[in-house]
Protein backbone atom coordinates (compact mmCIF):
# COMPACT_ATOMS: atom_id res chain seq x y z
CA UNK A 1 0.00 0.00 0.00
CA UNK A 2 1.89 3.03 -1.25
CA UNK A 3 1.05 6.71 -1.10
CA UNK A 4 2.78 9.51 -2.98
CA UNK A 5 1.57 13.04 -2.51
CA UNK A 6 2.82 16.47 -3.57
CA UNK A 7 0.92 19.10 -1.62
CA UNK A 8 0.97 22.66 -0.32
CA UNK A 9 -0.79 21.69 2.92
CA UNK A 10 1.11 20.58 6.02
CA UNK A 11 1.26 16.85 6.77
CA UNK A 12 0.62 15.19 10.10
CA UNK A 13 3.42 12.79 11.00
CA UNK A 14 1.31 11.01 13.61
CA UNK A 15 -1.53 10.19 11.23
CA UNK A 16 0.88 9.16 8.46
CA UNK A 17 2.58 6.77 10.90
CA UNK A 18 -0.78 5.41 11.99
CA UNK A 19 -1.71 4.79 8.36
CA UNK A 20 1.40 2.69 7.82
CA UNK A 21 1.11 0.89 11.18
CA UNK A 22 -2.49 -0.07 10.36
CA UNK A 23 -1.38 -2.10 7.34
CA UNK A 24 -1.51 -5.07 9.65
CA UNK A 25 0.14 -7.48 12.04
CA UNK A 26 2.92 -8.32 9.60
CA UNK A 27 4.43 -4.84 10.10
CA UNK A 28 7.31 -5.27 12.52
CA UNK A 29 9.24 -2.13 11.65
CA UNK A 30 8.16 1.36 10.76
CA UNK A 31 10.88 3.84 9.83
CA UNK A 32 10.00 7.44 9.14
CA UNK A 33 11.99 10.47 8.13
CA UNK A 34 10.70 14.03 8.38
CA UNK A 35 12.63 16.86 6.77
CA UNK A 36 12.06 20.33 8.18
CA UNK A 37 12.92 23.81 6.92
CA UNK A 38 16.08 24.91 8.73
CA UNK A 39 16.27 28.55 9.75
CA UNK A 40 19.96 28.94 8.86
CA UNK A 41 21.55 32.32 8.21
CA UNK A 42 18.49 34.46 8.59
CA UNK A 43 16.29 32.38 6.31
CA UNK A 44 12.82 33.90 6.10
CA UNK A 45 11.17 31.34 3.83
CA UNK A 46 11.76 28.54 1.39
CA UNK A 47 9.65 28.37 -1.77
CA UNK A 48 9.43 25.07 -3.59
CA UNK A 49 8.60 24.65 -7.23
CA UNK A 50 8.13 21.29 -8.97
CA UNK A 51 7.31 19.69 -12.31
CA UNK A 52 3.73 18.43 -11.85
CA UNK A 53 3.37 14.93 -13.20
CA UNK A 54 7.06 14.17 -13.51
CA UNK A 55 7.63 14.60 -9.76
CA UNK A 56 5.04 11.96 -8.91
CA UNK A 57 6.30 9.60 -11.67
CA UNK A 58 9.91 9.94 -10.62
CA UNK A 59 9.09 9.26 -6.96
CA UNK A 60 6.87 6.30 -7.95
CA UNK A 61 9.71 4.79 -9.99
CA UNK A 62 12.00 4.92 -6.99
CA UNK A 63 9.35 3.47 -4.69
CA UNK A 64 9.06 0.59 -7.19
CA UNK A 65 12.84 0.25 -7.17
CA UNK A 66 12.85 0.18 -3.35
CA UNK A 67 10.19 -2.55 -3.39
CA UNK A 68 12.28 -4.58 -5.81
CA UNK A 69 15.28 -4.35 -3.47
CA UNK A 70 13.68 -4.86 -0.07
CA UNK A 71 10.61 -6.70 1.22
CA UNK A 72 8.37 -3.72 2.03
CA UNK A 73 4.77 -3.66 3.22
CA UNK A 74 3.97 0.00 2.63
CA UNK A 75 5.62 3.26 1.63
CA UNK A 76 4.42 6.84 2.06
CA UNK A 77 6.24 9.76 0.45
CA UNK A 78 4.92 13.31 0.89
CA UNK A 79 6.69 16.38 -0.44
CA UNK A 80 5.39 19.87 0.13
CA UNK A 81 5.61 22.67 -2.42
CA UNK A 82 4.91 26.39 -2.17
CA UNK A 83 6.10 28.78 0.52
CA UNK A 84 7.39 27.27 3.76
CA UNK A 85 8.95 28.87 6.83
CA UNK A 86 11.57 27.58 9.31
CA UNK A 87 10.18 24.73 11.39
CA UNK A 88 7.71 23.62 8.72
CA UNK A 89 7.78 19.99 7.65
CA UNK A 90 8.89 19.77 4.03
CA UNK A 91 9.24 16.06 3.28
CA UNK A 92 8.02 12.85 4.86
CA UNK A 93 9.15 9.33 4.01
CA UNK A 94 7.65 6.38 5.87
CA UNK A 95 8.47 2.74 5.23
CA UNK A 96 6.78 -0.28 6.79
CA UNK A 97 8.39 -3.70 6.67
CA UNK A 98 8.57 -6.89 8.67
CA UNK A 99 12.12 -6.11 9.82
CA UNK A 100 14.08 -2.98 10.59
CA UNK A 101 16.99 -3.40 8.17
CA UNK A 102 14.79 -3.25 5.10
CA UNK A 103 12.80 -0.32 6.50
CA UNK A 104 15.91 1.72 7.40
CA UNK A 105 17.62 1.01 4.08
CA UNK A 106 14.58 1.75 1.94
CA UNK A 107 13.86 5.03 3.76
CA UNK A 108 17.44 6.19 3.23
CA UNK A 109 17.44 5.07 -0.40
CA UNK A 110 14.23 7.00 -1.07
CA UNK A 111 15.54 10.18 0.57
CA UNK A 112 18.82 10.02 -1.37
CA UNK A 113 16.91 9.71 -4.63
CA UNK A 114 14.37 12.37 -3.75
CA UNK A 115 17.23 14.81 -3.33
CA UNK A 116 18.93 14.02 -6.62
CA UNK A 117 16.20 12.94 -9.06
CA UNK A 118 12.77 14.30 -8.12
CA UNK A 119 12.19 17.53 -10.07
CA UNK A 120 11.80 19.98 -7.18
CA UNK A 121 13.66 23.26 -6.67
CA UNK A 122 14.12 25.41 -3.58
CA UNK A 123 14.37 29.17 -3.52
CA UNK A 124 15.55 30.84 -0.32
CA UNK A 125 14.24 34.18 0.87
CA UNK A 126 16.41 36.35 3.13
CA UNK A 127 16.30 40.01 4.08
CA UNK A 128 18.50 40.88 1.08
CA UNK A 129 16.42 39.02 -1.52
CA UNK A 130 15.78 35.58 -2.96
CA UNK A 131 18.18 33.00 -4.35
CA UNK A 132 17.79 29.56 -5.92
CA UNK A 133 19.55 26.83 -3.95
CA UNK A 134 22.48 25.13 -5.72
CA UNK A 135 22.57 21.35 -5.93
CA UNK A 136 25.16 19.68 -3.71
CA UNK A 137 27.77 17.20 -4.90
CA UNK A 138 27.42 15.38 -1.58
CA UNK A 139 23.82 14.52 -2.44
CA UNK A 140 24.91 13.01 -5.78
CA UNK A 141 27.51 10.91 -3.98
CA UNK A 142 24.92 9.75 -1.45
CA UNK A 143 22.61 8.61 -4.25
CA UNK A 144 25.44 7.05 -6.29
CA UNK A 145 26.35 4.58 -3.54
CA UNK A 146 23.08 2.71 -4.17
CA UNK A 147 24.43 1.83 -7.56
CA UNK A 148 21.47 2.42 -9.83
CA UNK A 149 22.06 3.98 -13.19
CA UNK A 150 19.33 6.52 -12.72
CA UNK B 1 6.60 20.48 -29.22
CA UNK B 2 5.89 21.73 -25.76
CA UNK B 3 8.74 23.37 -23.88
CA UNK B 4 8.70 23.76 -20.11
CA UNK B 5 11.08 25.78 -17.96
CA UNK B 6 11.55 25.65 -14.21
CA UNK B 7 13.27 27.57 -11.40
CA UNK B 8 15.86 30.12 -12.62
CA UNK B 9 15.55 28.91 -16.21
CA UNK B 10 11.91 30.06 -16.11
CA UNK B 11 12.87 33.35 -14.45
CA UNK B 12 15.53 34.20 -17.02
CA UNK B 13 13.28 33.37 -19.97
CA UNK B 14 10.29 35.09 -18.41
CA UNK B 15 7.80 32.26 -18.95
CA UNK B 16 7.24 28.70 -17.82
CA UNK B 17 6.08 27.13 -21.05
CA UNK B 18 5.70 27.62 -24.77
CA UNK B 19 4.88 25.74 -27.94
CA UNK B 20 7.53 25.42 -30.64
CA UNK B 21 7.62 23.63 -33.97
CA UNK B 22 10.75 21.49 -34.04
CA UNK B 23 13.19 23.66 -36.01
CA UNK B 24 14.87 22.24 -39.11
CA UNK B 25 18.23 20.69 -38.31
CA UNK B 26 17.39 20.16 -34.62
CA UNK B 27 17.30 16.48 -33.66
CA UNK B 28 18.79 16.35 -30.14
CA UNK B 29 18.49 18.17 -26.84
CA UNK B 30 21.95 19.70 -27.40
CA UNK B 31 20.87 21.09 -30.78
CA UNK B 32 17.69 22.46 -29.24
CA UNK B 33 19.74 24.22 -26.55
CA UNK B 34 21.90 25.83 -29.26
CA UNK B 35 18.76 26.92 -31.13
CA UNK B 36 17.06 28.37 -28.04
CA UNK B 37 20.20 30.19 -26.92
CA UNK B 38 19.98 32.38 -30.04
CA UNK B 39 16.36 33.42 -29.47
CA UNK B 40 16.99 36.48 -27.29
CA UNK B 41 18.80 37.88 -24.28
CA UNK B 42 16.79 35.94 -21.66
CA UNK B 43 17.32 32.69 -23.57
CA UNK B 44 21.01 33.48 -24.02
CA UNK B 45 21.33 33.83 -20.26
CA UNK B 46 19.30 30.71 -19.46
CA UNK B 47 21.06 28.49 -22.02
CA UNK B 48 24.48 30.16 -21.97
CA UNK B 49 26.12 27.46 -19.88
CA UNK B 50 24.54 24.07 -20.73
CA UNK B 51 26.58 22.38 -17.97
CA UNK B 52 24.31 24.11 -15.44
CA UNK B 53 21.19 22.68 -17.09
CA UNK B 54 19.33 19.40 -16.95
CA UNK B 55 16.64 18.17 -19.34
CA UNK B 56 13.66 15.85 -19.41
CA UNK B 57 11.92 14.37 -22.42
CA UNK B 58 8.30 13.38 -21.82
CA UNK B 59 8.85 13.63 -18.07
CA UNK B 60 11.94 11.39 -17.97
CA UNK B 61 15.47 12.61 -17.29
CA UNK B 62 17.63 12.50 -20.43
CA UNK B 63 21.13 13.56 -21.37
CA UNK B 64 21.87 16.15 -24.05
CA UNK B 65 22.52 13.54 -26.72
CA UNK B 66 18.90 12.32 -26.50
CA UNK B 67 16.95 12.56 -29.74
CA UNK B 68 13.77 14.61 -29.80
CA UNK B 69 10.63 14.78 -31.94
CA UNK B 70 7.98 17.38 -32.58
CA UNK B 71 5.41 15.58 -30.39
CA UNK B 72 7.65 15.63 -27.33
CA UNK B 73 7.34 17.58 -24.11
CA UNK B 74 10.83 18.87 -23.32
CA UNK B 75 11.71 20.49 -20.01
CA UNK B 76 14.81 22.43 -19.00
CA UNK B 77 15.75 23.07 -15.39
CA UNK B 78 18.68 23.39 -12.97
CA UNK B 79 19.94 20.34 -11.05
CA UNK B 80 17.18 19.44 -8.60
CA UNK B 81 17.23 20.56 -4.95
CA UNK B 82 14.21 18.92 -3.29
CA UNK B 83 14.13 16.78 -0.18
Amino acid sequence: MNTIRIQTDPFDVRSECDGLAKIGGSVGALVTFTGQVRGDGGLISLSLEHYPGMTECEIARHVDEAEARWPLLGVTVIHRVGRLVPGDGIVFVGVASAHRKAAFAAAEFLMDYLKTRAPLWKQEERANGTEWVDAKGADDQAAARWGTKD
Amino acid sequence: MKLLYFAWVKQKIGRGEEELRLPAGVATIAELVAFLRARGPGYAEAFGDPKRLRAARNQTHVNFEARIEDVDEIAFFPPVTGG
